[in-house]
């Protein structure tokens, strides 16, 4: 056991030294696995931030449904009465078209629509949301709504959100094929660059080979080369999307605060981080432990 | 503890270097290999340590058959044999105490220990006072020590050499022999390969002698 942890420690030593002794190569290395690892990291920080604001932004699909002109006040109470009813709906709440026209006109921006029209055109209405969001079974309460009497008509505003979460289904998917691909290039750099150090120090692994070290040992180095230097890549792509996200966080609190919002993109959190790092840790040593496998079966 | 029987080995260029060989050689021998360079001493020394496997024909080293060890298995018995190479083989890229030390990193030995180790088997070869010395700027003689310090520091039980004496004038081979008979009256087995049988029949109990691939008695 001492033995273990003395020729582990050995290697993670070497392997520091080595890292150190050769800085600009080092350097360049690690800075083409973090920017190559940055790319997908950014954009799924991107797709993140929508989805949150998604989410946050009444993301609720909403059913309103509009009363005929003629429709009574025993009616209107017919119609809450039996909403109250159904257990699929989550909330509701009537709209009488005087609110409707006030709130129209202040989108507008015209203070007496009403006199301009004439008279008001908008019917009373019902605005109500739905435990259930699955959009098939939104259909169909509308349709059942919209054969209640005195209904006019009934309207599901769910398009937006069905674009929305296809968008962002798109998004989460290319940025899994684009994590997908770089994490391959990422291993093939952790490869190539051990492929170059073990022909770069071939006289030391035979020498080694025959005074008695085995494949485990003269690959140990290597191992902790490759892990060492896709922690380091983790890391800089870190760096690199956090300043990246710190930099536009600058312009997007100037627009937010053109339309009176307090919003700010959300950086990576701690635990996304560390599976980032985790990850291209695990992929260097992967690409670290094929080259190191291949090359040591021609050594005797 | 080491016995060849009716081996062979041919490469794959077709060039028979053994043929049909047999021989033991006990525990604590001081054996010498002589023979024309090209009689196949480097390729005798070579199926020993599992540099090469025989065609045919059997290796045994410490009851152990060399050729069918599997890949995993030949470092563990390199570890019980020193080995002083034709060329040296020496690392250049770090000093004399790195050098010796090497076979003991290997094994996991601890540094302390280990540099103990390492001292006492400079000490023996007499270089311990350029530990810290590169091994580009020692004389050729001083290298071959330095590659026979890196030989025993691991107290292997046999040591095997090939031409130890090879480019060294006749009074340092001398030397060097004598720092060999003196490991040898410590128990360990030699097996020494050189083209000059003068210096081999000073110091051998037994001497082997190989022409075209085959013992000639």
């Amino acid at each position: 056991m001492r033995n273990f942890f003395t020729q582990h420690r050995a290697a993670f030593v070497l392997t520091v030294n080595r890292l150190l002794n050769t800085p600009l190569t080092t350097l360049l290395t690690v800075l083409v696995i973090g920017i190559a690892l940055s790319l997908p990291l950014g954009l799924y920080l991107v797709v993140d931030n929508l989805s949150h604001i998604a989410a946050t932004s009444q993301g609720q699909p909403e059913i309103s449904i509009f009363l005929k002109d003629n429709a009574s006040t025993s009616i209107q109470r017919t119609i809450a009465a039996q909403l109250k009813a159904r257990s699929e709906i989550k909330d509701f709440h009537f709209v009488p078209r005087e609110a409707a026209l006030k709130t129209l006109s202040q989108h507008i921006g015209l203070s007496d629509t009403a006199t301009i029209l004439g008279k008001n055109p908008l019917p009373d209405a019902f605005v109500l949301t739905t435990k259930d969001l699955d959009p098939d079974r939104l259909d169909q309460l509308r349709l059942d709504l919209q054969d209640w009497p005195g209904v006019q008509s009934a309207k599901l505003d769910s398009a937006w959100v069905r674009r929305l979460n296809a968008f962002l289904r798109l998004g989460k998917q290319t940025v899994w094929l684009l994590a997908a691909l770089l994490g391959f290039a990422l291993a093939a750099v952790g490869f190539n660059t051990i492929r170059l150090q073990i022909l770069a120090l071939r006289e030391e692994i035979e020498v080694s080979r025959l005074l008695g070290a085995t494949d485990s040992f003269i690959r140990r180095p290597y191992l902790y080369l490759g892990m060492l230097q896709g922690f380091l890549g983790g890391l800089a792509a870190w760096l690199i999307v956090t300043n990246a996200f710190a930099l536009i966080n600058l312009r997007v609190a100037e627009i937010a605060s053109l339309y009176n919002l307090n919003y700010l993109l959300a950086i990576l959190s701690w635990r996304d981080g560390i599976i980032v790092l985790v990850s291209a840790a695990v992929l260097g040593w992967i690409g670290a432990y094929l080259a190191a496998s291949q090359h040591l079966r021609s050594f005797a | 503890m080491i016995t060849f029987s009716h081996v062979t080995k041919r490469y794959r260029s077709g060039t028979e270097a053994l043929k049909a060989l047999s021989f033991t050689i006990e525990s604590g021998e001081l054996v010498v290999l002589t023979g024309a360079s090209g009689a196949g001493k480097t390729s005798l020394l070579k199926l020993i340590a599992a540099i090469e496997r025989p065609t045919q024909g059997s290796v045994v080293v410490h009851g152990q058959n060399v050729g069918k060890l599997t890949r995993g298995a030949v470092p563990y018995l390199r570890r019980n044999i020193g080995m002083v190479f034709q060329e040296g083989r020496l690392l250049f890229d770090r000093n004399v105490f790195e050098n010796v030390a090497l076979p003991l990193r290997i094994i996991g030995m601890p540094p302390r220990e280990a540099a103990k180790r390492v001292r006492a088997a400079l000490d023996k070869v007499g270089l311990l006072e350029k530990e810290k010395a590169q091994p580009i700027t020692l004389s050729g003689g001083e290298q071959q020590r330095l590659a026979i310090a890196r030989a025993i520091v691991n107290r292997p039980a046999i040591l095997i050499a090939d031409e130890p004496t090879g480019n060294l004038d006749a009074d340092y081979a001398a030397r060097l022999m004598e720092m060999f008979a003196a490991f040898n009256q410590v128990g360990v087995t030699l097996l020494l390969a050189t083209h000059d049988p003068q210096l081999a029949s000073r110091f051998a109990s037994r001497v082997l002698h190989l022409r075209d691939g085959a013992l000639q008695t």
